[in-house]
């Protein structure tokens, strides 16, 4: 069954504080929506990420490779954690995007996995 | 001859290679299969005489070097129907993917030819790619073809052709009609695909012509094979409707120094009554299901207007009732616009005005160019002459822009009041 990767975007100094009500609430329907994936068998893998400040970037370099601190993309807006789900065709796999994205309340990007 | 086989190709080359994408899973592949057929039929028509059944020679020798390719390349077959399996979930379950069951697979299905349109006009694509797609692979039109109606390089159409078809196969894209839950949305795409094939045929963009007859009537036929398919829905006949009736003023929308003639100046004699009336009896026909849609209203306006044997006799208190029950289900600031004109042409231009207040399309033409006229009849001539000068800077065709000019000399000479 085809792979797609959803990835959550939010603006890189994007905090939760998970003490308001909001926050909570989110956190539900996220944990939610993870529930269903895994009923339903479209389920692979997910994360959450630590903030885009947290990445180091590690390139090769003749027969070194350098280290830089900070994300790759240096963009306003950072992935912020990730779905890996399997569905039937893209259809199945957009649907469950749009519940993904209604759950975690910021866009999302459906992206198919190779092979 | 040669017309012979392209009114042959114009009709088939859709039909053919909706059904060779089901049959081979691969949109590449079907449209060399359909491509191959047409060039056997060119050499051989010539020689033996066009077959009794043109279309239907062409799809099955088409189906035939399908399946002889299928058969070469055995390690194909599988992959394919495990592909159609994958993405066309509606056939039959227990159908056998054996090579015997080939020649019952192939057979030619309505179905497929709703199944590539709304392929072609899969949200997940850009607007520019669904239109691009629809008219390559539904219209059968050339690359070259499609990149000069739209007067753009050949290279940016083949590019969104090519990325198009490269997303749908990387993305799993399923070949199939949506379900009853998502069809309304996924019918509208497709309807408005149309319908912007068709209004850029209608008024070019850009360049010197105001009309390109091949978009339009490319969307006409479409859109009637749409309705052929899908005859219970009442918002294809809408479109349908909506583009017979802009399309019989076609002949009087532009004056003999190809400047454009709005509505309220054309010489209405000139209408094609034809069109009208059937434009006429779809309008009818979907007042009786009473399922209205914005397909359907936008027909219904024109209707109104094919009505009125003068621009005067016009029935503007219809025209603004029908544009409120629009914005009631499309609240667009386009809708919202051309309600205004209408309330301006009904209570006259200071209501108008007050109605396009709350419209904020500044850097939108027609919004200039409504407003323009609407000061310049309120005898606000100054600031009708702003407007009118940032509807020219705005537009990008040409007999539209001498329309507006013509508008503002008018306007300059008109006596103010002091």
């Amino acid at each position: 069954m085809p792979q797609y990767l959803l990835s959550v975007w939010h603006d890189e100094e994007y905090v939760v504080d998970f003490s308001t009500p909001e926050a909570q609430d989110r956190v539900a329907q996220v944990a939610a929506f993870n529930d269903e994936l895994q009923r339903s068998g479209a389920w692979v893998f997910a994360a959450g990420l630590h903030p885009a400040s947290s990445a180091t970037v590690v390139r090769p370099s003749g027969d070194h490779v350098s280290m830089t601190d900070g994300p790759y993309a240096e963009t306003k807006e950072q992935m912020g954690g990730f779905w890996i789900i399997q569905a039937a065709d893209l259809d199945a796999a957009l649907e469950l995007a749009a519940q993904g994205a209604a759950a975690s309340g910021g866009p999302i990007e459906l992206r198919p996995l190779q092979g | 001859m040669t017309d012979t086989l392209d009114a042959v190709f114009r009709r088939e080359a859709g039909r053919c290679t909706a059904t060779l994408i089901r049959v081979l899973g691969d949109i590449d592949l079907a449209e060399d299969a359909v491509a191959e057929a047409f060039a056997i039929a060119a050499e051989q028509w010539p020689k033996r005489g066009i077959p009794p059944n043109p279309g239907g020679w062409i799809t099955t020798t088409a189906r035939n070097r399908a399946i002889d390719r299928l058969r070469r390349e055995s390690t194909r077959v599988e992959r394919y129907i495990t592909a159609h399996q994958m993405h066309t979930q509606d056939t039959d379950p227990d159908s056998t993917p054996e090579g015997d069951a080939l020649d019952r697979f192939v057979d030619v299905v309505p179905d497929d030819q709703l199944r590539l349109m709304f392929l072609c006009c899969h949200p997940a694509l850009a607007a520019d790619s669904k239109v691009a797609l629809t008219l390559r692979l539904l219209g059968g039109l050339e690359t070259g073809e499609i990149a000069r109606a739209f007067l753009l390089p050949e290279a940016t159409i083949a590019q969104r052709i090519v990325r198009a078809k490269r997303k749908l196969r990387d993305n799993h894209a399923p070949y199939r009609i949506p379900g009853a839950a998502e069809l309304p949305d996924r019918l509208h795409g497709v309807l408005t695909s149309i319908y912007l094939v068709y209004t850029e045929g209608h008024t070019a963009t850009t360049g010197p012509a105001l009309t390109r007859v091949d978009l339009s009537t490319e969307a006409i036929r479409i859109g009637r094979v749409l309705a052929t398919l899908m005859p219970d829905e009442p918002e294809i006949i809408g479109l349908l409707a909506l583009m017979l009736l802009t399309e019989a003023r076609r002949a009087s929308r532009i004056d003999a120094d190809g400047s454009m003639v709005r509505l309220a100046d054309q010489d209405r004699s000139r209408w094609n009554r034809n069109l009208i009336e059937e434009g006429h009896g779809f309008v009818k026909a979907w007042l009786r299901r009473n399922q209205p849609g914005p397909f359907q209203i936008q027909a219904a306006i024109a209707a109104v207007h094919a009505d009125a044997s003068t621009a005067a006799e016009t029935d503007w208190s219809q025209i603004v009732a029908l544009y409120d029950q629009l914005y009631a289900i499309e609240p667009n600031p386009v809708v919202a616009l051309n309600r205004a004109v209408a309330i301006g042409a009904l209570d006259g231009p200071s209501a108008g005005l007050d109605a396009l207040a709350a419209v904020n399309l500044d850097g939108y033409q027609p919004y200039q160019a409504a407003r323009a006229d609407l000061l310049c009849r309120a005898e606000r001539i100054d600031e009708a002459i702003v407007a009118y000068d940032r509807a020219i800077e705005l537009t990008a065709n040409s007999a539209e822009r001498e329309f507006l000019r013509r508008q503002r000399q008018r306007s300059a000479a008109t006596p103010q009041l002091p």
